[in-house]
């Protein structure tokens, strides 16, 4: 009976995968309601969100609580998910939704105001919410890199300012990202409208896409594969990426490190944008109160100084302690642009088709 | 070329009479064996997929086809179509074009490595787009290597090839992901084809080529029309090739439903494109169903040790060395190259980017096994593999599970007899809606699980069983597809005679079909297997981040600058790789049965 045991192993071989199958996730921690065991709140972000295990666990501890964090996707998509399950909401707090997104979140209505304390410590210029539905938390300023060995190579200045991306000597040196699909590339593209205006930021695309300027559809690819000054050691030596990313490169450098960073940022006035993230208590939360107190905690010194090096921003209260490779590597915009997130909200979707238009035709 | 195959005569009216009740029994068989498929498909399709698009069409529970009709007339919609149709049709004719002779190869030849040369064919098809795009620039991009190459043959500082962000670029990768479909479900199929049947035309007259285009290739067609079709599909709703490889200038139909939804948050308009998407799914489905119907007769299938011979002349040792050659160097040669650069560290003295010293490290791999900064969501290596393997391991058998029954059901009462006046319409309308999850929008679907599964009655969000669900619902079409060329090709005879000498129904499955698509199942599994390690945007279905499998590890190296990011996503690129290989290996290592041993 050959094929008999051949079934058999088949059927062993089915058990063993779904004992596989079984065993392999970790056990989801079991809400529980009673007096005694931890609360458990449950944070809603995105795809880029870390923090250190120490950190959270301090939290966890001084309050009697399970924190669970439900990455959902890139920025756009983790809002686009909040709002859509407004209705059952699947967490009690939501962080992560920046400037360009804010209009959405708060037209949608998905949080309750909560005037934490800890605001008072934070610049004006960063709380966007008079209402305090949306808290800033952290900022990060997208910014051109530029690959430093190509520019002492060639004996040519990096670029300052905006304006100098269209002159000839910087042709087909610049990588930009797609604003259609990707933050950074939105960002910059609203540095150039906040630089030049709404009627006159096309004018400067249609000159610099015939200075040649390439356009990927996202930050990896026009860092990983455009970019010369990253380990993908791509053709161009210009790129849109963030004035943090100096330091990062440092901070994930093999060892032995090398005595500097090998790209720095063009930071001259209007050239960078500054993204600004929030977060919030969603709308109908059980746990209001571990809610504040975890919003609260994200507002405090030591969650804010362990965000530099977990997700390479910068934090929103003021007067704390940046680690030495940002103090060091991080160069700060002189002006950054600004847009107001109603002009974003009202704009995007015609920006971007101009754009498109100018850029892509 | 058209090829046909002679038609069986249809049978005189009288015997329509006898033919219903039988009929009526099969159905019925039918309806029992698709009882759970069809559950599964209603409750991790249909449910999520209308939760979704009822959002978008009947906001206000009344249905608003507005949005369908403004995309009717819109210019750009048409466009966006029309590329989306075009591409798809070049990639799928190159497709067939690269992989019929490697089919050949494998099918007709025994010989060292055969078993390697598949798995490894199968690799690509497992690879994140942004590393296989990194593996296309390092091979093909204005500082790859060809070029390079090129640039000092000619001794020019211009790169000849631009092919980055190109149509080319889109087709090549289409090519690079998919051959493997072809490989496998044509070369299995051709494998177990008697060639005693293109021996016979050749004897009776016919030249090689007369012999192939009028014998093997009509009794081939249905192999290489499902071939056509999965890798149609596939390339008819490719988005990530398109957006890093093909650059912003192009855009498919998914691709702009990933912009309406995600960056435009306009739902009626991501719903009516969602819902064109499907409609062209389904026409090229009903399409095929009835090609394939015409094409399909039930066949002597041979065992492969009668069909195969070993590579003995030397022309055809030279053939073999051109197939192999030409498929290492279109798919192995780009991932070859990130593996290595796995191994590599660069070293470039300050100034001196021209003289990058390059040297052999483990610094990468190591640093895979060091939480450096302590985060609350560092993967060891070894529990992202065990997550992978076991969601792949779970894919596999749920797939499986659900195929061979709705594969019986959609494939017996056509071969039960040879008239096609007792196939039921219904039939190939179910063949051509189990094919829809795979030609469905990720990102709408991603949002339909959000939507009908984070509330009762159906709260199973949290589930870890979710991910394995998801990734069954694009693997199990798959399976299907493959497992029906070859229970199409049992003769029913067999069956009859198995049942004549008293078997259960189970029992004559068990002794008669088991056994003959033994080798098909197993291409299953191979599939389904692969697919889950790919992920193939499930990750926007479910995100559990509790649970990282290794493309999501991979996409969280790439997210951030340095170059132990890089290094590190290249290193687990290349453990994917091996994991993908193995399990290839492994799965196909179990026979379940051989055709003619007993």
């Amino acid at each position: 009976m050959k094929h008999r045991s051949r079934i058999t192993r088949l059927m062993v071989f089915a058990v063993l995968v779904s004992a596989c199958a079984q065993a392999a996730p970790p056990p989801t921690a079991a809400p529980t309601d009673t007096p005694s065991g931890p609360q458990t709140l449950t944070v809603m972000t995105h795809d880029s969100f870390a923090a250190s295990e120490d950190v959270i666990a301090a939290f966890e501890q001084a309050n009697n609580a399970k924190i669970t964090f439900l990455k959902s996707g890139d920025t756009g998509a983790a809002l686009n998910k909040a709002i859509l399950s407004k209705d059952a909401p699947l967490a009690d707090v939501f962080y992560g939704v920046d400037n360009t997104f804010l209009s959405r979140a708060l037209d949608a209505g998905i949080f309750e105001p909560y005037a934490s304390p800890a605001l008072s410590r934070i610049p004006a210029d960063l709380r966007l919410d008079a209402e305090n539905r949306a808290l800033p938390v952290d900022y990060g300023d997208v910014c051109l890199n530029y690959d430093k060995a190509y520019f002492e190579d060639k004996r040519l200045p990096p670029p300052q300012t905006l304006e100098d991306l269209v002159k000839p000597e910087y042709k087909s040196l610049l990588v930009v990202e797609n604003p259609a699909t990707s933050s950074p590339g939105l960002a910059f593209l609203l540095a150039t409208v906040a630089h030049f205006g709404p009627d006159q930021f096309i004018d400067y695309w249609e000159q610099l896409a015939a200075n040649e300027v390439k356009v990927v559809d996202g930050w990896e690819t026009a860092y990983y594969t455009d970019f010369s000054g990253s380990s993908g050691k791509g053709p161009r030596p210009l790129v849109v990426s963030y004035a943090s990313s100096p330091p990062a490169e440092m901070i994930f450098a093999p060892d032995p490190k090398p005595d500097e960073a090998p790209t720095a940022s063009v930071v001259g006035p209007g050239a960078c944008f500054r993204q600004i993230e929030f977060v919030g208590i969603l709308g109908g939360t059980k746990s209001r109160a571990l809610a504040e107190k975890w919003v609260d905690f994200m507002l405090s010194e030591p969650f804010q100084a362990d965000m530099p090096t977990q997700m390479f921003v910068f934090p929103a209260v003021q007067g704390v302690k940046l680690p030495d490779e940002f103090v060091q590597w991080a160069q700060t915009p002189e002006a950054p642009a600004a847009v107001s997130p109603a002009d974003i909200a009202l704009h995007r979707e015609a920006w971007i088709e101009a754009w498109t238009d100018a850029v892509l035709k | 070329m058209a090829f046909r195959l002679r038609s069986p005569a249809p049978l005189p009216p009288r015997s329509l009479a006898r033919a219903v009740a039988p009929a009526f029994f099969a159905n019925a068989a039918a309806l029992f064996l698709l009882a759970l498929p069809l559950l599964f498909l209603a409750l991790f399709y249909v449910y999520p997929l209308v939760s979704i698009l009822r959002l978008g069409l009947a906001p206000q529970g009344r249905l608003d086809l507005a949005p369908l009709a403004a995309l009717a007339g819109d210019a750009h919609a048409q466009r966006v179509v029309g590329f989306t149709l075009w591409q798809a049709v070049l990639s799928t004719l190159l497709t067939l074009a690269v992989g019929l002779p490697g089919a050949y190869l494998v099918a007709r030849y025994d010989f060292r490595g055969k078993g390697l040369l598949r798995a490894l064919a199968g690799v690509p098809f497992v690879m994140p787009t942004l590393v296989v795009a990194a593996a296309f620039n390092a091979l093909i991009g204005p500082r790859g290597w060809i070029n390079l190459g090129l640039m000092a043959l000619f001794r020019t500082d211009t790169p000849p090839l631009n092919l980055m962000n190109t149509l080319g670029a889109i087709l090549l990768a289409h090519i690079f992901y998919n051959t493997t479909i072809v490989l496998r479900l044509v070369g299995d199929f051709w494998a177990h084809l008697d060639p005693r049947l293109a021996g016979a035309a050749r004897v009776l007259g016919a030249d090689g080529r007369r012999a192939f285009t009028h014998v093997t290739l009509p009794l081939l067609a249905p192999a290489i029309l499902a071939a056509a079709l999965l890798v149609f599909i596939f390339d008819f709703t490719s988005f990530g090739v398109i957006l890093v490889l093909g650059g912003p200038r192009f855009a498919t139909l998914e691709v702009e439903i990933y912009r309406q939804t995600i960056s435009l948050f306009n739902l009626p308009t991501a719903a009516a494109l969602s819902l064109t998407q499907l409609a062209c799914t389904l026409a090229f489905t009903l399409l095929y169903a009835r090609l394939s119907a015409r094409v399909t007769a039930p066949l002597p299938l041979r065992p492969q040790a009668f069909t195969q011979q070993p590579l003995n002349t030397w022309r055809a040792r030279l053939a073999a060395g051109v197939i192999v050659g030409g498929l290492l160097a279109l798919l192995v040669a780009p991932l070859a190259a990130l593996a290595l650069r796995s191994f590599t560290r660069l070293e470039a003295a300050r100034g001196e980017r021209t003289a990058v010293q390059t040297g052999f490290t483990l610094a990468f791999y190591q640093e895979l096994f060091v939480n450096r900064r302590e985060s609350i969501f560092y993967a060891p290596p070894f529990a992202a593999v065990g997550n992978s393997v076991g969601v792949a391991a779970a894919t596999t058998f749920l797939s499986l599970a659900l195929s061979l029954p709705t594969a019986l059901a959609l494939t017996r009462s056509g071969s039960a007899r040879l008239n096609r006046s007792s196939q039921i319409p219904f039939r190939e309308w179910l063949d051509s809606v189990l094919m829809l999850p795979l030609g469905t929008s990720a990102v709408t679907l991603g949002l339909g699980f959000l939507v009908a599964f984070s509330r009762p009655p159906l709260a199973w969000r949290a589930s870890p069983l979710l991910l394995p669900l998801a990734h069954t619902l694009v693997a199990f079409p798959f399976v299907v597809r493959s497992l029906s060329p070859a229970l199409r090709g049992i003769r029913p005879q067999l069956r009859r005679a198995a049942a004549s000498l008293g078997a259960s129904p189970l029992r004559a499955f068990q002794e008669v079909d088991l056994p003959l698509i033994g080798r098909a199942v197993m291409v299953g599994g191979a599939f389904a297997f692969a697919i889950s390690l790919g992920e193939f945007g499930a990750t926007a279905l479910v995100a559990r981040p509790d649970f990282p499998t290794i493309p999501i590890a991979i996409y969280t190296f790439l997210s951030q600058p340095g170059a132990l990011n890089y290094g590190q996503a290249l290193a687990l690129s290349t453990i994917l790789m091996a994991v993908c290989a193995g399990g290839i290996l492994a799965i196909e290592s179990l026979r379940v049965g051989e055709v003619g041993e007993f």
